[in-house]
């Protein structure tokens, strides 16, 4: 009884030492996320919006968030880790084909039809 | 005009953006619910944060065990792309009316979805009235992406691993079909085309550090290789 009930105090300090880390990351994530939109403020007002740096800037964003796209695709982590790349790729090519060919752009039937096709797949696949 | 601009934006963000964003947070409240994340903790990282890879990220390394500074280092890597995005789209909002705390405000409610629909919408805005435009469409964005926090948080025991599953690959799918849909410009296609190239490559090589090197590669690779073709 001792023992279990030490055991079941020591579960619980951990799991408040867990969240008290966790609220932590979340402040300093969001600061330190912060920090680069600060920044990206306090340096624009010397960057010409017509000037050659903008332009290599602007390439810079694009590549960057292009890079995390299809890194998410190709080696997701998390829940999409449980997924093969061939069903991701099936999934993503009925998302953009409903996107752009059945509708006239329409990115909420897109996406849902890329998420609800990737279900189907895992679910037939078993 | 100003109300004019603002109300304009909420309606623009009203359709499609927030119900897409609402399906993304709806997946990340109920992934914060399975990984014992408590609710006000999973809002605050949404209003704080505001930035679902690195929500993720962050809940995901976190329940896995992760050393707090990799936690750190990774998320602060993968917001690094702000950086950029909000140098570009601060002098396309500058007016002389608005007061300086204005741009550090605007430069908070920033997020992929919002930027990529402001750089597609102000050509057709005057620049005196984008920043509140912008106001409007990240106030909506933000509000319905909390809202779906909290709801998809709730609603996560109802959920299956399998609708989950789907609901999580919403978010990449979002970002793949705004950016190929939106993107007009030689040199803008061009650099989506090399930063999706560099980013997977330099996974393999430098995880932590991928998303920034494959902007800087990539990006400047696409700006060396239309620069040559203007000037050669």
């Amino acid at each position: 009884m001792p023992v279990s009930s030490a055991g079941r105090s020591l579960t619980r300090w951990f799991a408040r030492a867990s969240m008290a880390e966790l609220v932590l990351l979340v402040a300093l994530c969001g600061v330190l996320t912060y920090a680069w939109r600060g920044l990206g403020v306090l340096i624009s007002g010397r960057v010409d919006a017509r000037g050659e740096a903008f332009t290599w800037i602007s390439c810079v964003a694009y590549a960057m968030i292009a890079g995390l796209v299809a890194r998410m695709l190709t080696m997701p982590t998390g829940v999409l880790e449980d997924t093969s790349v061939l069903e991701r790729a099936v999934a993503s090519a009925i998302a953009l084909g409903v996107y752009f060919r059945l509708t006239n752009r329409n990115l909420l039937a897109g996406v849902a039809a890329g998420g609800a096709a990737l279900s189907l797949i895992r679910f037939a696949a078993g | 005009m100003s109300r004019q601009a603002l109300r304009q934006g909420a309606r623009e963000a009203a359709g499609a953006p927030a119900a897409v964003l609402a399906a993304g947070y709806l997946g990340f409240g109920a992934l914060a619910a399975g990984h014992d994340v408590s609710l006000p903790l999973a809002l605050a990282m949404t209003a704080a944060i505001w930035a679902l890879p690195a929500q993720l990220i962050l809940v995901e390394m976190h329940s896995l065990g992760a050393a707090f500074v990799a936690v750190v280092v990774t998320v602060v890597l993968s917001s690094a792309r702000f950086f950029p995005m909000t140098l570009m789209l601060l002098p396309l909002m500058k007016a002389e009316r608005h007061r300086g705390w204005h741009y550090y405000a605007a430069a908070q409610l920033l997020s992929l979805t919002g930027w990529t629909m402001a750089v597609a919408r102000f050509p057709q805005l005057p620049q005196a009235v984008r920043l509140y435009w912008f106001y409007g469409f990240t106030f909506v964005c933000i509000g319905t992406s909390a809202l779906a926090t909290g709801a998809g948080y709730l609603v996560a025991e109802a959920l299956t691993p399998l609708a989950r599953t789907g609901l999580v690959f919403m978010a990449p799918m979002y970002y793949l079909l705004i950016l190929s849909g939106a993107v007009r410009e030689r040199i803008a296609a061009l650099s989506l085309a090399c930063g999706a190239v560099a980013g997977p490559l330099l996974h393999l090589v430098a995880p932590q550090w991928s998303v920034l090197l494959a902007g800087l590669v990539g990006g400047s690779l696409a700006y060396a290789l239309v620069r040559a073709r203007v000037h050669g």
